[in-house]
């Protein structure tokens, strides 16, 4: 048995008589022997070498060399081997939060780079260090946005993840808020009836971009409306996209959040991944979760603190911001190593290469029989089609062909059981797209 | 150091996109596109290889220095269980393919994981089901108290309070505000404990529950613990165990046997995943039987065919807490680390870290004055308040520790002792390390009394000392390109 | 630490002079000492009621929080802007340019529940 633990007997020993006490269990004498445990069957321990063996096992019961076109919010970009090999590196990894300045500063600038990378990304002019996913952060940025209208009414686009608004009900289920969503029209939100919605207990509106069925578009309009109520705007986007397209930041957008895993983060079936959060620097103070700052020490060098801290929980309690404790610290690592390797020209082919693979396979499966591609509106690597059949019966067919082809609508809007989303990221290739095509148009009209 | 942006070069890239074997370049609307620089900076891979490396360096981190902090059980990270983290078949594995029809047959190791580490923590905490589902400790209170709610509110209850000490972490009053419950703060008594005379006036009808933390963050652990409990019943309130001190008592006291009905637990404190210089983390959840059909979806379950799948249906739920189904690559991680211990391990791991704990404490106790002068549980707090009168404070012994090679404790909490120090050394570290540790915190209190304006300047090891926290938190400056 | 003799005080260490129908407000001199240094202070908007010790403003030190409880009920007529810039005048004046806001007086019969300088030195020897 190792334990990891380090004593040995004779230091056990010395322990104890410095205690002046005969054995461990007089430490425990405040657990009486009525608080013992009623069972404790937990399987006796393994060497490295069994466990190790027991996970490869689990891990070859799930679906591997399967080519994925199901993005859903969720991508399979390529990830280089640096970004794991440096933050895997133990002074990272096994570091806790930057409490004490003087021996964290490389977390601490890495996360000052981190927030400044999501800035110049986003167009915004401050972000915190990262929140737990894409999800939380927009429920984050939503009850930021009440604390500072002081409004009640939020209004939401339903082209934001359905996900994400299913976690934004349970949250605020127990307070009392009212959220309102309007619908997409040719998948782009619904002027007329946000607008309409649109009042004087409005906190905010929430859109996302490009939307969850994939549709790119210029908020702008809606911004403008917004701020005549004073409103706020809060846009959720996939960072790969901004890349190319215009940033919230051009938008006039107020808070800007979204799911960072497609910054250098593997899929590991559903985390941890990375929120980001960012907004203008007027409203800096009601940011929740840690923010790194800018500053100097007692010789006048350039160095970095954790900064705002009044704001959190463990020092305003239960007037804090949020009830956030930690971050994803080694998550926002991770994609800021990876932006800096992608580097600013890099980023930009990647999201063209994005955006010239989905657009070659619109034009592919446009083609095939039963596949109908929704046109009308921009997309970026993922667009909607319309098919003959269930879409949930298709993607079933697919998988045995090798292809995970593509996340079914149905599941979130019923009306939608035809249709289904396609995600198309620069590692594939034309000849995977065709081959798709190909396993596609046979279970359609094989 | 210079900033990754400070060294960037126009035109130099780090990394070579695969190639575009489309010929045809999109373009779409110019209204659509940015006109703003994305800037990025433009290094090469070498130069962000040297940079983050550098930067690494400047960190005190557990596989570097002993970091005896206080509350955060800052246990060795096996690295074995970060190897089988990065497997591809769980590490490329997409979470929206269990949501395709059948898709559940596709990711039949990793729902096991899920189901295993939920039976396996019910037996470690004597719950009935757990949700792995909250991507932090804190995630884990918001689900908790969510949960509590959705409890009372299917009974009709009218609750307006949570009762919290106040020794806890400042977690559990911001979320139970974050659910829209007030707060009563219950003072300790002179043992560290819930002062139970104060507990009884507080306790009403009204009362929602009491979020505890046990042992406590002094340290102690409540020997009325369970008389509590039938207190806070008798009111048809709920018991919170928040699991941040669970490594105390592993194997020797499970919640759920005691009377707490909600349970968290922090895997990257109990289990030993990394700390990752400020999280993921990872906080699932436990309820005894009367709360399991609000916990939230999806829930993993085996069939009668050994095959796993997700469950939707559960109509009392809270609903969604989390987009997927968790900190999957964490939970992996944990789940490695109590396969190997197993049984005998953990009741070996609350035994080391409590002595070790109780060692340092009897040693430092001519020294510092002892918060609670009692026998401890895996952390002991001492406080800094004689050397305090010689100017020397909790923060000016934490700079002198840094110049030792050792990560400072927990200072200033928890917030009821003056001048705290919270030590918690864990059970991996060796009788050799902690020696060396008291022996310098021996120093420092001899050099509290014959120069206490030397700590003013320390520390001088470090890259950078003594940061200026009221200029940064006034001119605020949080983005390189503002 | 310094008191001012004319002044009127609260339990929470704010600080009062009356004259006339307008009360200015700020925090005293051993409120902002154990605060530490002042970065930030979230100021009421001009026009704003305050009830006699509700929640007049915000303010945040780099280890601390807390709010600022109005020693007076009344309508708020002009606030200190120059804290936005330099919320250390608190701590450098916190009786004279540290002041945070002015109101105009709703009952000036609420004076009776403040404390003198004296009973406020008292009440700070005893607490």
């Amino acid at each position: 048995m190792s334990s990891y633990i380090a004593n040995t007997e004779n230091e056990v020993k010395e322990m104890l008589a410095v205690l002046k006490i005969s054995s461990i269990e007089d430490l425990f004498q405040d657990i009486k022997p009525r608080h013992a445990p009623q069972s404790f069957d937990v399987p006796q321990g393994k060497s490295e070498f069994e466990v190790v063996q027991h996970l490869r096992g689990l891990a070859a019961k799930n679906l591997s060399g399967i080519i994925p076109f199901l993005g859903g919010g969720y991508y399979d970009h390529y990830v280089p081997a640096a970004v794991s090999a440096l933050a895997s590196r133990g002074e990272f990894y096994t570091a806790y939060t930057p409490y004490q300045s003087e021996c964290s500063q490389g977390t601490l600038q890495a996360l000052y780079e981190y927030q400044s990378s999501i800035c110049t990304l986003t167009g915004m002019e401050v972000s915190n260090a990262s929140l737990y996913d894409g999800g939380s952060a927009l429920y984050e940025a939503v009850m930021m946005a009440l604390r500072i209208t002081k409004r009640t009414k939020v209004v939401m686009s339903a082209g934001v993840s359905p996900i994400y608004r299913k976690i934004l009900k349970t949250y605020t289920y127990n307070l009392n808020f009212d959220f309102q969503e309007s619908s997409v029209v040719h998948g782009h939100s619904n002027r007329e009836e946000i607008y309409k919605l649109l009042d004087k207990d409005t906190a905010c509106v929430v859109l996302q971009n490009p939307n969850f069925f994939g549709a790119v578009d210029d908020h702008s309009d809606i911004v403008n409306k917004a701020r005549e109520k004073n409103i706020l705007v809060i846009e959720s986007v996939y960072p790969v996209s901004l890349g190319l397209l215009k940033t919230p930041g051009e938008m006039d957008v107020d808070i800007v959040t979204g799911e960072g895993q497609s910054l250098g983060l593997p899929l590991n079936f559903g985390g941890p991944y990375l929120g980001f959060i960012a907004t203008k620097k007027k409203y800096i103070r009601k940011l929740p979760g840690r923010i790194v700052g800018e500053t100097t020490d007692i010789h006048g060098q350039r160095c970095f603190v954790n900064t705002l801290q009044a704001r959190e929980q463990h020092i305003r309690r239960e007037k804090a911001t949020s009830n956030i404790c930690t971050n994803v610290a080694l998550c926002a690592l991770q994609a800021v190593i990876y932006m800096a390797l992608i580097g600013k020209q890099g980023f930009k082919e990647l999201a063209q290469l994005n955006l010239d693979k989905a657009e070659f396979a619109k034009k592919v499966l446009d083609e095939i029989k039963g596949v109908e591609v929704k046109k009308g509106t921009p997309t970026f690597n993922e667009f909607t089609v319309a098919l003959s059949r269930d879409a949930s019966e298709v993607t079933e067919a697919m998988i045995e062909k090798g292809f995970a082809a593509g996340f079914p609508l149905g599941r979130y809007y019923p009306d939608m059981a035809r249709h289904m989303i396609i995600a198309v990221t620069e590692k594939r290739t034309r000849q995977e797209i065709l081959d798709f095509a190909g396993a596609l148009d046979a279970v359609l009209n094989g | 150091m210079e900033l990754i942006f400070e060294k960037s070069v126009e035109g130099r890239q780090g990394y070579r996109n695969p190639c575009g074997d489309i010929p045809t370049r999109t373009q779409l609307p110019s209204g659509l596109l940015r006109k703003n620089e994305c800037d990025l900076p433009e290094v090469s891979e070498l130069e962000v290889v040297r940079h983050y490396t550098n930067l690494s360096q400047l960190n005190f981190s557990l596989d570097t220095h002993f970091y005896p902090l206080g509350s955060c059980t800052m246990k060795y990270n096996p690295k074995f269980t970060e190897s089988v983290a990065q497997i591809p078949g769980f590490s490329e594995l997409h979470p929206l393919l269990p949501q395709l029809r059948n898709g559940e047959k596709f990711t039949q190791g990793a729902l096991e994981v899920l189901y295993n580490m939920d039976c396996l923590l019910c037996e470690i905490t004597g719950m009935d089901a757990f949700t792995m589902q909250p991507l932090a400790g804190a995630h884990g209170e918001l689900t908790g108290v969510m949960m509590m709610a959705a409890y009372h509110n299917a009974k009709g209850n009218k609750k307006k309070y949570i009762l919290v000490p106040d020794s806890a972490h400042g977690t559990n009053p911001a979320t139970a505000a974050t659910v829209g419950y007030e707060i009563i703060s219950i003072p300790s008594d002179a043992h560290g404990v819930m002062d139970m005379g104060i507990l009884k006036q507080k306790l009403s009808h009204e009362v929602a529950g009491v979020m505890l933390t046990s042992p406590n963050t002094h340290g102690v652990f409540n020997p009325q613990i369970d008389q509590v409990a039938e207190l806070v019943h008798a009111v048809d309130g709920l018991m919170y165990y928040d699991g941040a001190n669970l490594n105390a008592v592993l194997a020797r006291c499970r919640p759920g046997d005691v009377g707490f009905d909600i349970v968290h637990i922090n895997l990257h404190k109990t289990f030993g995943t990394p700390h990752g210089g400020g999280g993921p983390g990872s906080g699932p959840v436990g309820v005894k039987e009367s709360l399991t059909r609000f916990l939230p979806i999806s829930r993993v379950e085996k069939k009668a065919d050994d095959t796993y799948s997700l469950n939707y249906d559960y109509p009392d739920s809270i609903g969604y807490i989390a987009s997927l189904y968790g900190n999957f690559s964490i939970i992996l991680r944990a789940y490695a680390y109590i396969l190997m211990l197993g049984k005998e391990g953990l009741m070996a791991v609350s035994d080391h870290a409590v002595l070790n704990a109780n060692y340092i404490q009897k040693r430092l106790k001519p020294y510092y004055k002892v918060a609670y002068d009692r026998i401890c549980m895996h952390e002991c707090v001492l406080s800094a308040e004689n050397q305090a009168s010689q100017g020397v404070h909790a923060v000016d012994i934490a700079k002198f520790l840094i110049d030792k090679g050792i990560h400072p404790p927990t200072v200033y909490f928890p917030l009821t002792v003056k001048e705290s120090i919270m030590i918690e050394p864990t059970e991996t570290e060796s009788k050799r390390t902690m020696d060396l540790f008291i022996q310098a915190m021996i120093e420092a209190d001899a050099l509290s009394k014959k120069d206490p304006d030397r700590f003013k300047v320390l520390p001088q090891t470090t890259p950078v000392t003594r940061p200026d926290e009221v200029r940064a938190a006034r001119e605020l400056k949080t983005n390189y390109f503002q | 630490m310094e008191v001012i003799d004319h002044f009127l005080y609260t339990k929470e260490h704010e600080w009062v002079n009356i004259e006339d129908s307008i009360a200015t407000v700020g925090i005293s001199a051993y409120a902002q000492s154990s605060l530490g240094d002042i970065t930030y202070i979230e100021l009421p908007a001009v026009g704003d009621e305050v009830e006699q010790f509700g929640e007049l403003a915000s303010i945040e030190s780099v280890k601390a929080a807390s709010d600022i409880f109005s020693p007076i009920s009344g309508k708020i007529v002009e606030v200190n802007t120059d804290l936005d810039q330099d919320p250390g005048l608190i701590n450098k004046s916190p009786y004279e340019k540290g002041w945070i806001a002015k109101i105009e007086i709703a009952d000036k019969e609420e004076a009776t529940n403040l404390m003198t300088a004296d009973e406020y030195e008292n009440f700070m020897e005893t607490a």
